[in-house]
């Protein structure tokens, strides 16, 4: 038994894109505990619904984070019309779920590149990177921002897409998805990438269970959890089933994560051909009263929204639980007898946001 | 979605309120916390599959509430938060960060008096 | 496993030549919808307020006495809520991005009863 060392990791270390600090104890190379600290971009963004109204708070809850932002407006506006008993048109849910699943696919192109970059796997970072922009381009041009959209209302959404760009998404998809089957072929097939992510941080089903995860990281061992079943926006009708695998490490974490974009490319065909015609928004009277919770599937796994009204325009409480924050338990655990030098993708292949963790 | 159910109980049922839950598989989604006038209103938010629970009841200032880490391991995360940012007195968390786990400048943020900075 | 699986994207790209543009040489052209930034027809304006109060961030500053309204720059968010909610539709999201800046600039507009009086409008262009 070696001496403990405290090393510690963060909050500016290269594989971050955003700051946190783990305390890693360390004995000889292994770390044997890790103690997280969090705060460095803590906005006080749940605060803030004490001075904004709460049309004002759409554009806020969007800017909790920038990669699942569209999420963060729509999970909001959710819980608003939950509460006061808005039914958006048809339209507008199909337009939600195209936004929501083309946003899926950017922040997962996004953890792609970023694990690629983790393994020193430059050129397969940048070409990543470079397929996800053209993913941006469709955003800019349906909802007129890259990664803010600002597109999501209480009531329904502000933009429509007509048929002809809704056409021009589905030609620029399947070049999408020939040049992405390339790429992924690379993060699945690879011997470099495979030695650096195979068998690492396995994270049994009853562990994961145990410790709370959510999204990616629950589905890669096994759970079968994804908000999306529940049928929220137009996912109803779609067709989708859950990605599983069983085996738990770092591979099969990555293996979700690339499935669920050929699940979103074909999530988005399906609304593609199912849009119906008709409003896109309702108009919305009166402030909101009650509280709800709601749950949605962000990219990095369940968010949980919960929102309460007082009958004046100013909001009691919004709260969010996100994705990364549920993780961080089982990231903990799994860091538990790995070397150090995996740490760093370890900690990404949770996919940590940490703005929204801190909100 | 699943139904969303409200159950009033009181603080020192909570722990019996959890192994119930924990031995129906019950997934533990969120702890929430509303400042109220008389305290702080907490909710603890269950999932287990079809339904959707939540155990509600008010933390008064002098209140010391136990934690759940004992049933739920990874509430640890969620009561280290709540007790940095909105100051309730949860007891027997383990582990315990005691006030660490935010690096922020201000104490119990979600939490102030009038006047305080 | 396999190897040199990344080939044939690689030789792909030598053909292709660089997917990015040579900023700020060479500017990607901006799509119609894109958001840029906030523009008034100051002539329209009746200086109603409404902008001001909606405002998620504060940005606008109206002084209806001497018809004076004025946008900070770096605190606007973008999110193009005050073009909606206008009466008179005199504010418009243009798709031309604000241009970098080393200070917080406070665009300024004044209600001019000549369109091209210089002195009252203390910016640029869009005001008249």
């Amino acid at each position: 038994m070696g001496k403990e060392t405290v090393i510690p990791f963060g909050p500016q270390h290269p594989v971050l894109p955003e700051p946190i600090h783990l305390d890693l104890v360390l004995e000889d190379e292994t770390v044997v505990e890790a103690i997280p600290s969090i705060g460095y971009i803590h906005r006080g963004l749940e605060k803030l619904v004490e001075k904004k109204d709460f049309q004002q708070y759409t554009y806020v809850a969007e800017r909790i984070c920038g990669i699942c932002s569209f999420m963060h407006g729509m999970g909001y506006c959710m819980s608003v019309e939950s509460i006061m008993g808005v039914q958006i048109p048809e339209r507008a849910e199909f337009l939600r779920t195209i936004w929501a699943e083309l946003s899926r696919l950017h922040s997962h192109m996004l953890w792609l590149g970023l694990l690629a970059d983790a393994l020193g796997f430059e050129s397969l970072f940048m070409h990543s990177w470079r397929l996800r922009e053209q993913i941006l381009d469709i955003f800019e041009e349906t909802t007129s921002g890259r990664v803010i959209f600002s597109v999501c209302d209480i009531g329904g959404v502000r933009k429509d897409i007509d048929s002809e760009t809704l056409k021009k998404i589905n030609s620029i998809l399947d070049g999408f998805e020939q040049e992405v089957s390339e790429i992924t072929k690379v993060f699945l097939n690879d011997s470099s990438v495979i030695l650096r992510t195979q068998g690492l941080g396995v994270l049994s089903q009853q562990a994961a269970f145990d410790l709370g995860a959510v999204g990616p990281m629950a589905r890669a061992s096994g759970i079968d959890i994804d908000m999306r079943k529940s049928g929220y926006a137009a996912y109803g009708r779609l067709k989708m089933e859950p990605i599983l695998e069983t085996a738990g490490d770092c591979y099969a974490r990555t293996s979700v994560r690339i499935k669920e974009v050929f699940q979103s490319l074909d999530l988005i065909r399906q609304c593609i051909a199912l849009i119906p015609e008709g409003e896109i928004k309702v108009k919305v009277m009166g402030n909101p009263k009650g509280e709800y919770f709601t749950r949605l599937e962000q990219p990095r796994g369940e968010v949980l929204y919960y929102v309460k009204a007082n009958g004046t325009k100013f909001l009691d409480r919004v709260r969010v639980r996100t994705p990364t924050f549920a993780n961080i338990p089982a990231l903990l655990e799994t860091l538990k007898g790995c070397q150090l030098a995996d740490v760093p993708v370890l900690i990404l292949t949770i996919d940590p946001c940490i703005s929204c963790t801190e909100r | 979605m699943a139904q969303q159910t409200i159950n009033t109980i009181s603080a020192n049922e909570l722990l019996a309120y959890a192994l119930r839950l924990k031995n129906t598989n019950h997934r533990m989604v969120a702890i929430s916390c509303t400042t109220v006038e008389n305290g702080i209103e907490m909710s603890y938010s269950f999932d287990g599959g079809n339904d959707f629970i939540n155990l509600r009841f008010i933390a008064g200032p002098e209140d010391e509430i136990e934690s759940i880490s004992s049933i739920y391991p990874y509430s640890f995360l969620y009561e280290n938060e709540i007790k940095e940012l909105f100051g309730v007195n949860i007891t027997g968390i383990t582990p315990d960060y005691k006030d660490k786990l935010y690096k922020i400048s201000v104490k119990t943020p979600f939490n102030m008096k009038e006047g305080d900075k | 496993m396999s190897f040199f699986s990344m080939t044939k994207t690689l030789i792909k790209s030598i053909f292709h030549g660089p997917y990015t543009v040579k900023y700020p040489l060479e500017k990607k052209e901006s799509f119609p919808a894109s958001r840029g930034r906030i523009e008034i027809n100051i002539q329209d304006c009746i200086f109603c307020g409404l902008c001001a109060r909606r405002c998620p961030t504060g940005a606008i500053n109206i002084e209806k006495a001497e018809s004076r309204w004025s946008i900070n720059r770096l605190r606007c968010i973008q999110c193009s809520y005050c073009s909606e909610v206008c009466p008179k539709k005199c504010l418009k999201m243009s798709n031309n991005y604000t241009a970098p800046s080393f200070e917080n600039v406070e665009d300024e507009y004044c209600n001019a009863r000549v369109p091209d009086n210089k002195e009252n409008n203390r910016n640029i262009a869009g005001a008249c």
